[in-house]
C-alpha cells in the first residue's frame, strides 16, 4: 500500500511540474489579456454552452479528505445528466489540494481552509484569473463520548469547560464545572479519557479554533491541525479516534457528527441554550458567520462565528470548500466544471451530500446558493 | 559451457541488481530528504507539525522513540523465542518439533496489519487488567506510573512487535542449536549431566553468536514496522520512559504512514528525511551483526 501512495506521489509531481512549467508559458503570454474586463466573461460563455448529455471532458481535482465522500455522491449525480463529463478526485489531503491548484496540476480542489491571501494571489497568476472558493462543505462536528450509562440524552457541556477537558484541568466525569451543566443527570466518578486526532486533520483545526474562540481564554494552546497538547490517547483517522473511543468508557473526543455511530454527542452552549450537533444547526452557523478579509463575490469565505448565540446555531463546525479557476483553457472545460459546481450546490446535490450514509453534511441554505450560483455563472474560457 | 557462462551471468546480474536497489533507495532518500535538511528554520515553519522546531528537534524523540520500542520488544521477545528454539531442537518429541517450528514460520507469513488489528481488538483489552494492576502497585518506579486505558502506550506496541519478531528470532536460534555438534552433547551426556545441563553446557555456549545475529534481524524487523504500531500506539514526541502512559513516544515509521497521506510540499521532504535516518539505523544494526556474528565465529571456529 506504501509503494502506490508513494508511485501516485510521484507522478503527481512530475504532472504538477510539467503543468507548472506550462502555466508559466502560459501566464507569459496571457498576462496583456486578462487584466482587460475579468467580468465580461459572463455573457459570452452562456451562448457558447452545449447540450450537458453531449459534453465530452474530464474534471482532475484533489484535495480534503472530509470532504471527499460528498464529491463521490456528486461525481455519481453529475454522472447521471452529463455521461461523458468524467471527474476524478485525489483526497490527498487540504494543503496538497491548494497547492496543486496553485500549480495548476488540478482544475479543482478541495481544502478545510481558505486561501490566504499569499495563495490567493499565487493561485491567481497561475490561473491567469480570478479564483473560486465555494463552501460547498459544511459538516457539523461532533464531541463523542462513551459514557453509557448517561442513556441516550445530549451531556451539555460548553466551551470553557471542554477546554479544560482536553486541557487535562478536568479530570474526572463527576467534577463540579460539568454537573452544574448537567443539573438532573448523574455522572459517574471514573476518569476522564480525552482522545485526539493523531494525524494532521481540518477537524482538529476547526475544534481547537472552537475551544480558542469560544473558551474564554481556557485554552492556553495554539489552534493547529495537529494536536497542539503533549501525551493523552489518539486515533488515526476520523474511525481511528472513533474505534479509541468507543473502546474506552469515560472517553471523550471529537468526530465529524454523521461518524458518531452508537457513542453519545454532546449538546454545546449556545447563548442560554444547548443544542446538538445538527444539518441544521450548522448551517444556521455558517449564515451568521461573517465573511473573511479575503472575500468578495467569487470567494465566499467565511470565518465560523464560534461564539454565536443564535438559538437555532451549532457553532462547532467544518466548512471545506471548493475551488477552482474562473478562466478555464476551453469551453468545453468551462462547461464541464460548470456543470460539476452546479450539481454540488444544487438542492439535489447537497440533499444527496447530506444523507448520513454518504457525508452527512448540512444542506447551504438557499441564500448561500444564490451566491454560489452567481459565482459559478462567472466561469469562463479563456 | 554456454549454459553456465549464462547461469553464471544470470547470478552476477541479480547480485549486482541487489547493489543497484540498495543504491537507488539511498539515492532516492538522500535528494528527496535534502530539501530538508538545507531547509533553514523559517522555511520549516511551513510545516504544520513541526511546530516551528528545527528538524533535529523533531527527529530526536521519534529515533528515541523507534529504538525503545524495538529495545522493549527484543526485551520481551528473545527469551521466548530462544525457549521456542531450544524446546524444538532438543526437548520436543521429533514428530512435534517438526509440527512446532513448521507452526512458528508460519507466524512470519501473518501481515503486519492482521497483528496491528489482533493488537489493537484483541491484545489491547487483555493487557489492560495487568497494566492497571502494575501500575497500581509499582506506580512508585517512574517506569510504570501514569497508566490510563486503553492500552494504548509503548509497552503493547512493544509486546505486538515481540511477537512479530518471534518467529524469525525462533527460526534463526532454532537452526544454529540443531548444528551443535554431537560429539559435544554426548561427551557433557557422558559425564552424567541432564539435559538442562547439556543445553546449559554445550548448546548455548555454540549457539551464543547465532543467537546474538538473529536478534539483530528481529531488531532490524522491528525497527522498520508501521502498520503494527499505527493501530496499537497513541502517539506522542517526548523523551519519555513512561512506559504504560499513553501519547509519550512515536516510532519513525508509523510517523511517516500516519503525516504522509495529508503531507505536501517541504513536510514531505521532512518525512523522507526521517525514513533517511531509520535507513541508517537499520543499516548500522545489521553491519552491528554481521560484526559480532564474524567476531564470535572466528573465535570459536563454529558457523553461524
Amino acid at each position: 500500500m506504501d509503494e502506490r501512495v508513494k508511485l501516485v506521489r510521484s507522478t503527481r509531481f512530475l504532472a504538477a511540474a510539467a503543468a507548472g512549467a506550462l502555466t508559466l508559458g502560459l501566464a507569459a503570454c496571457s498576462s496583456s489579456s486578462d487584466a482587460d474586463e475579468p467580468s465580461s466573461g459572463t455573457g459570452t460563455s452562456g451562448s457558447g454552452s452545449t447540450d450537458l448529455a453531449d459534453l465530452t471532458a474530464s474534471l482532475a481535482g484533489a484535495g480534503s479528505s472530509a470532504q471527499s465522500k460528498a464529491v463521490e455522491a456528486w461525481i455519481a449525480g453529475l454522472a447521471a445528466t452529463a455521461p461523458g463529463v468524467s471527474v476524478s478526485y485525489d483526497p490527498t489531503g487540504s494543503g496538497s489540494g491548494r497547492e496543486q491548484l496553485a500549480a495548476s496540476a488540478v482544475d479543482f480542489a478541495g481544502s478545510d481552509a481558505y486561501l490566504t491571501a499569499d495563495e490567493v494571489s499565487a493561485t491567481e497568476t497561475a490561473c491567469g484569473s480570478d479564483v473560486l472558493e465555494l463552501p460547498l462543505y459544511i459538516s457539523p462536528i461532533a464531541v463523542v463520548y462513551n459514557l453509557p450509562s448517561l442513556g441516550s440524552e445530549h451531556l451539555r457541556l460548553d466551551a470553557p469547560t471542554l477546554a479544560k477537558i482536553f486541557d487535562g484541568a478536568i479530570t474526572t466525569w463527576d467534577d463540579p464545572a460539568i454537573t452544574a451543566l448537567n443539573p438532573g443527570a448523574t455522572l459517574p466518578s471514573i476518569p476522564i479519557v480525552t482522545v485526539h486526532r493523531s494525524d494532521d486533520s481540518g477537524t482538529t483545526e476547526n475544534f481547537t479554533d472552537y475551544l480558542s474562540k469560544a473558551g474564554d481564554g481556557a485554552w492556553s494552546h495554539p489552534v493547529s491541525g495537529d494536536w497542539p497538547v503533549d501525551g493523552g490517547q489518539s486515533g488515526a483517522g476520523t474511525q481511528g479516534l472513533v474505534d479509541v473511543v468507543s473502546g474506552a468508557e469515560g472517553a471523550i473526543g471529537y468526530a465529524d457528527a454523521s461518524r458518531a455511530g452508537d457513542l453519545g454527542t454532546a449538546a454545546l452552549a449556545v447563548g442560554s441554550s444547548f443544542n446538538p450537533p445538527t444539518p441544521e444547526g450548522a448551517a444556521a452557523t455558517f449564515d451568521v458567520s461573517p465573511a473573511a478579509a479575503t472575500a468578495s463575490a467569487t470567494q465566499i469565505v467565511v470565518d465560523p462565528d464560534r461564539t454565536t448565540t443564535d438559538a437555532s446555531a451549532y457553532p462547532l463546525i467544518l466548512v471545506s470548500y471548493v475551488m477552482a479557476c474562473q478562466e478555464q483553457p476551453d469551453q468545453a472545460k468551462a462547461d464541464a466544471l460548470k456543470a460539476y459546481l452546479g450539481h454540488a450546490a444544487s438542492v439535489e446535490g447537497q440533499k444527496a451530500a447530506a444523507d448520513p450514509s454518504v457525508a452527512g453534511s448540512a444542506p447551504i441554505s438557499d441564500a448561500l446558493r444564490t451566491k454560489v450560483d452567481a459565482a459559478i455563472a462567472t466561469i469562463t474560457t479563456r | 559451457m554456454l549454459a553456465g557462462r549464462l547461469f553464471a551471468g544470470l547470478a552476477r546480474g541479480a547480485g549486482v541488481a541487489v547493489l543497484l536497489v540498495l543504491g537507488a533507495v539511498a539515492v532516492f532518500l538522500v535528494v528527496e530528504a535534502w530539501p530538508a535538511l538545507t531547509a533553514t528554520r523559517g522555511e520549516l515553519a511551513s510545516v504544520s507539525w513541526l511546530g516551528g522546531a528545527s528538524l533535529g528537534a523533531y527527529l530526536g524523540p521519534l529515533v528515541f522513540g523507534t529504538l525503545l520500542a524495538a529495545l522493549l520488544a527484543l526485551v520481551i521477545g528473545v527469551p521466548v523465542a530462544v525457549g521456542v528454539a531450544l524446546f524444538v531442537s532438543h526437548y520436543a518429541p521429533r514428530r512435534l518439533a517438526a509440527g512446532l517450528g513448521y507452526l512458528v514460520d508460519l507466524l512470519a507469513a501473518v501481515p503486519s496489519v492482521v497483528y496491528g488489528l489482533w493488537g489493537a481488538l484483541v491484545l489491547l483489552p487483555a493487557l489492560d487488567p495487568l497494566m492497571r494492576w502494575t501500575s497500581s502497585t509499582l506506580g512508585f518506579v517512574p517506569l510504570f506510573a501514569g497508566y490510563q486505558a486503553p492500552a494504548r502506550n509503548i509497552m503493547s506496541a512493544a509486546v505486538v512487535l515481540a511477537v512479530m519478531i518471534l518467529p524469525i528470532v525462533a527460526a534463526v536460534s532454532r537452526e544454529v542449536f540443531l548444528q551443535t555438534p554431537r560429539a559435544s552433547q554426548e561427551a557433557a551426556m557422558a559425564l552424567g549431566a541432564t539435559r538442562w545441563e547439556v543445553v546449559r553446557t554445550a548448546v548455548l555456549p555454540f549457539g551464543r553468536s547465532g543467537v546474538v545475529s538473529a536478534a539483530m534481524l528481529g531488531l532490524g524487523r522491528a525497527l522498520g514496522e508501521t502498520m503494527a504500531v499505527l493501530m496499537v500506539l497513541s502517539p506522542g514526541l517526548l523523551y519519555s520512559f513512561f512506559l504504560l502512559a499513553p501519547g509519550q513516544q512515536q516510532t519513525v515509521a508509523a510517523n511517516i504512514a500516519a503525516k504522509f497521506p495529508e503531507a505536501s510540499g517541504l513536510s514531505v521532504n521532512v518525512l523522507v528525511a526521517t525514513g533517511l535516518v531509520l535507513f541508517v539505523i537499520t543499516f548500522a544494526v545489521n553491519l552491528g551483526a554481521r560484526w559480532i556474528t564474524a567476531r564470535a565465529a572466528a573465535r570459536s571456529g563454529a558457523p553461524a
